[in-house]
């Protein structure tokens, strides 16, 4: 047993917060695109459409049942020797495709089973005056199945900002591989993961409060 | 001038509506009784498609629409022309009550925001609810939410209003005022087709009403005929037990 190099620890901070802005970067577009993505499949998923559906659920399937180490290994190492132009893809586009491409397929069965959630009434209202299946979708279904999908899909970019750790695996300096550098120079790994971690930590816990005020602004509709 | 022809709709074999004829004048209100189950709200939604019959024809003015042969672009435009009162009011959650009167406006007649906004406003105050123009329905009361399903139904203009028992799912506290504003709508000799079980609103309100029965348009006539001279046995079961 041995104490804590806390002068280290701090001085460690500064550090790695300066790869904060890359773990948020990778997380935010992966986010924005697995969201698009999620929402085509899920609506692909209600309204059935024929040819797609098949394709649909092949993909939502293997992204569901493979591991995302696998995925991101399988994009960066392995789908280049195979599709040419795909060699031009640095680690921090490879890692922001396989967090959307994994992450979306979750989001789709979220948003789908939101969409059910949305009650009956709604869609008869909106069939009923003649809007189209797009309209309905957009404007009235869409919107509804947001408020109830909300806390299950900040869960995922939680889990996301957790997952743009192993973009270090693709060789991308990102926060977690700052740190196993600062460790590897130091021997101090105990205390350059305990940063990593609280940093982390740290960040999931902002999140969270955000999701509050995000809960609280899509239940504004629905205050008696 | 709308006519139904031979309107049949099945659930799973059994007819609900079976071979239905019905004409209704432009102006004419009608109201349906019945007992529970017989296809009353069926009939409604079959007109406005909201459930798909699978024989007959609905003819609503110059827009002639086959059952058996119904296009989505046919469903749309019948949509279009009738505008549907639901039991359980069916407001947009997600919307304010004035953007649930703008929405079918916007969306569907193509109008700007403007002047969906104009025209929502002027059918709030017909409602005498231009206070809670932007009140969500979760907010405003049962009579309140109904009384804003109605404004929405009115503000589309148009050629037939379906209501689907209107006041069923409200407090007692609550029904006056939605009867109080259907009367209002039909002073304007709006095309109305009403099923309700408030006998004495059918009376007063009605220029014919049509008794069904397992899925039949058993016996219909003026309200005096009707109610007060019914003809057929069935009928004069259901009224001695509703009065």
């Amino acid at each position: 047993m041995r104490a804590l190099d806390l002068d280290y620890m701090l001085g460690l901070v500064p550090v790695l917060l300066g790869y904060v802005p890359l773990t948020l970067f990778m997380a935010g577009a992966a986010m924005v695109a697995a969201l698009i993505l999620a929402s085509l499949m899920a609506v692909e998923r209600v309204v059935r459409v024929p040819g797609l559906d098949w394709l649909v659920i092949l993909f939502i399937s293997f992204f569901r049942g493979t591991p995302l180490l696998v995925q991101l290994f399988l994009f960066y190492y392995g789908l280049p020797q195979v599709v040419s132009f795909l060699t031009q893809i640095n680690g921090v586009t490879a890692a922001i495709m396989g967090l959307t491409l994994h992450f979306s397929a979750y989001m789709a069965e979220s948003i789908r089973a939101a969409i059910a959630g949305v009650d009956r009434s709604q869609w008869e209202a909106a069939q009923s005056v003649g809007m189209t299946q797009l309209q309905m979708m957009r404007r009235i279904i869409l919107p509804q199945a947001t408020r109830i999908a909300a806390p299950t899909l900040v869960n995922y970019f939680i889990d996301m900002i957790k997952g743009t750790s192993l973009a270090f695996t693709l060789g991308v300096t990102e926060m977690m591989g700052a740190a196993q550098k600062e460790a590897a120079g130091s021997f101090l790994y105990f205390e350059a993961f305990l940063v990593v971690a609280v940093l982390y930590w740290i960040l999931v816990e902002a999140l969270n409060q955000g999701q509050k005020r995000l809960e609280t602004f899509l239940n504004k509709a629905y205050a008696r | 001038m709308i006519s139904v022809t031979g309107l049949t709709k099945r659930f799973d074999g059994a007819p609900v509506l079976d071979r239905i004829d019905l004409r209704i004048a432009e102006g004419e209100r009608v109201v349906v009784i019945g007992p529970s189950g017989t296809g009353k709200s069926t009939l409604l939604r079959c007109l406005n498609f909201l459930d798909r019959p699978q024989e007959g024809t609905i003819r609503i003015g110059d827009l002639v629409v086959d059952a058996a042969r119904a296009s989505k672009a046919d469903i749309l435009a019948l949509r279009r022309r009738t505008a549907f009162v639901f039991q359980n009011y069916a407001l947009f959650a997600n919307k304010t009550a004035q953007e649930n009167i703008m929405e079918a406006l916007i969306t569907v007649q193509g109008r700007d925001r403007a002047e969906a906004a104009a025209r929502a406003r002027e059918v709030l105050a017909e409602t005498g609810l231009q206070d809670k123009a932007d009140s969500y329905p979760a907010a405003l009361s049962g009579g309140q939410q109904q009384r804003v399903g109605i404004g929405r139904a009115m503000a589309i203009g148009a050629a037939l209003m379906l209501f689907d028992e209107p006041t069923s799912a409200l407090d007692p506290e609550w029904v006056g005022e939605v009867l109080t504003l259907i009367r209002r709508v039909a002073e304007r000799r709006q095309t109305m087709l009403i099923v309700t079980h408030e006998m004495q609103f059918a009376r007063e309100i009605a220029d014919r009403i049509v008794f069904m029965d397992g899925g039949r348009i058993v016996e219909q006539g003026p309200p005096a005929d009707l109610l007060d001279a019914p003809r057929d046995a069935r009928l004069k079961r259901f009224l001695s037990r509703v009065a």
